[in-house]
């Protein structure tokens, strides 16, 4: 662990998360409907929805994954994806959308680690492969990432040797390794087996209090409750409601709200 | 139904009888007996035995004529040519093939129809049929141009002189190990699943680094089986290239057989060992090729059969000494 590394870890300064009036359609079926959303600088915020509402496509929007046929996202100011033509938008080259997304962390439900690289390899390939790094740098940021998630012993190994919980630790280390301004969280703990849900919301709770601004889909509702600095309330595609966790967990005022908690709880 | 109460008495009987006095606790479980599998396995047994020994006495296959031929500096130019042309080709065709698969699963609707049609076309057509057209081609076309698409040429090549055999063999065996080669790239990249793609995407890896490390890597495993298969008809497909008159393995031992009428049969077996032992060594390496690229996909790697001997020999001692104390 070198002085150099440490710094690259110190630099990393939490983004603001504009989402601006964003539609989307799969073929006639409208996912997303008018979506605003601001989310300011280390917030962590978490959305909230019955499956189907649009919150993983939201999610995805954010890191231009999907495309939104209207709206744009922004993060610290900067347009995802397009860019201002006059008085249009105009779609990215991949390569100029690729270099964005190299800012912005994405945790999947499936963790999607690569199967063929060690652990260290997968955390250590994207600043590798994007030139940000050399890669004796690369691996002891690895290294330390992987430390950070208590996996300092698995360095070696490849991710199917890894139990569920652990295989989304390295995904969250990964994440970390892209020093991403925004944390994207896919539904981190849907794959797992109970006993191992804790410990990867245990991470995900140490990088809220880092001061990373987080955006969290889960299910997991009294995670919400105690790490959210904001709920947001997803149905058909329309925030129906947002606000702190003990105004839309304990007082919803919409009764599509009511109805999705009571369900859950 | 007419008594249940005596049925339910006379099951519970039933068991009783059967229990030894012994306790089955300590007692080994005697395997079952399966004498059908014994009597197969004798009968296999004795029809190998009458086929090696055929193979052996019967003057007909001429043993000493083989040994005399095998190594004979023509049978071994001739497999110097077979293994030029089967390694240019399978490069070549690979190479081809990955292009094509790129074009395939590309989201250009021109580049899609391009490859579909070219593999459509190179399957369709016989590989003689490739062959023998192309060593026909510099009657058709006379001179190759580098140049402007119907504009200006740069150079020109006259024909005759760049299609010798072993180009012609090399193109014609290449442009059909490309078709078939491209399916197997397709499918092997189909194979890798979305999510690796979409995490690839998500890190914003670079578009070449996502392919060359990422997709390729993962889609190898599936591939190399499929290829090496595609490889084995290829090395047995360059013996076509005797009626493009470049003389091969198969094609030496073709001309010496019209010289020598009498060696037909020895100089036949000839060709199959050595393609044979052509074949065994291309199974080889694709099973420590394999063994490379399953690094990650399963928890433990196959063993070699080195390691599987050793385990075997362990095991069997291991059943011998507890045979030997029960």
């Amino acid at each position: 662990m070198t002085a150099d590394t440490l710094r690259d870890l110190a630099d990393v300064e939490a983004a603001t998360v504009e989402v601006h009036d964003v539609h989307k359609w799969y073929g006639t079926h409208r996912v997303l409907d008018g979506v605003d959303l601001t989310v300011r600088p280390g917030e962590v915020t978490v959305i909230l929805g019955p499956s189907g509402s649009g919150k993983s496509t939201l999610l995805r929007v954010v890191n231009h994954l999907e495309k939104p046929e209207i709206g744009h996202v922004s993060i610290n100011g900067e347009l995802i994806g397009v860019k201002r033509h006059g008085e249009r938008l105009k779609e990215l080259s991949e390569r100029a959308i690729l270099t964005q997304r190299g800012r912005i962390g994405f945790v999947f439900q499936n963790f999607n680690l690569f199967p063929h690289l060690t652990v260290l390899d997968n955390v250590a390939a994207a600043p590798v492969a994007t030139g940000r790094l050399g890669r004796a740098r690369a691996q002891d940021l690895a290294r330390e990432l992987l430390g950070r998630v208590g996996l300092a012993d698995k360095t070696g190994a490849y991710p199917r040797q890894l139990s569920g919980g652990q295989q989304q630790r390295v995904a969250i280390a990964r994440a970390l390794a892209l020093r991403p301004g925004v944390i994207l969280f896919d539904e981190p703990t849907s794959a797992l087996d109970p006993e191992l849900v804790g410990e990867v919301l245990a991470v995900i709770k140490d990088l809220a209090s880092t001061g990373t601004t987080l955006l969290i889909v889960t299910h997991e509702i009294g995670f919400a409750r105690e790490i959210a600095d904001r709920v947001v309330f997803i149905d058909g595609g329309r925030i129906v409601e947002q606000g702190t966790p003990a105004e839309v967990l304990d007082t919803p005022r919409h009764e599509r709200t009511r109805d999705f908690l009571s369900k859950v709880l | 139904m007419s008594e249940p109460s005596g049925a339910a008495v006379s099951l519970a009987a039933v068991p009783h009888a059967d229990v030894p006095s012994k306790s089955l606790a300590a007692q080994r479980v005697l395997p079952l007996r399966r004498p059908g599998r014994w009597i197969a396995t004798a009968v296999v047994l004795v029809l190998v035995a009458q086929f090696v020994h055929g193979l052996v006495t019967n003057p007909f296959y001429q043993w000493d004529r083989w040994g005399y031929w095998f190594l004979r500096p023509t049978i071994l130019d001739g497999l110097l040519i077979t293994l030029q042309v089967t390694a240019y080709s399978a490069v070549s065709g690979l190479l081809g093939g990955v292009l094509l698969a790129l074009a395939r699963l590309s989201r250009s609707p021109v580049l899609r129809a391009v490859s579909w049609t070219y593999v459509w076309a190179l399957r369709s057509i016989p590989l003689i049929v490739v062959l023998i057209f192309l060593y026909n081609f510099s009657a058709l076309y006379k001179t190759l141009s580098v140049g402007i698409p119907f504009g200006p040429a740069f150079f020109s090549f006259d024909e005759s002189k760049l299609a010798t055999d072993m180009v012609v063999a090399v193109v014609g065996l290449s442009l059909n190990e490309a078709a078939y080669a491209a399916e197997v790239v397709r499918g092997g990249i189909l194979s890798v699943d979305q999510g690796q793609h979409e995490a690839a995407a998500a890190l914003g890896l670079p578009k070449s680094y996502q392919f060359r490390k990422i997709v390729f890597p993962q889609a190898l495993r599936s591939i190399i089986p499929n290829y090496v298969n595609q490889l084995i008809g290829l090395i047995k497909g360059t013996s076509l290239v005797f009626y493009v008159s470049l003389l091969d393995l198969f094609g030496s031992a073709q001309t010496m057989g019209s010289t020598y009428p009498g060696d037909i049969v020895p100089l036949l077996l000839v060709v199959t060992v050595w393609y044979l032992i052509l074949t065994s060594v291309v199974s080889v390496v694709q099973f420590y090729v394999e063994r490379h690229y399953a690094r990650g996909a399963t928890r433990t790697l196959p063993p070699t059969p080195l390691q599987k001997l050793r385990t075997g020999l362990t095991d069997l001692r291991a059943r011998i000494r507890r045979e030997a104390t029960v």
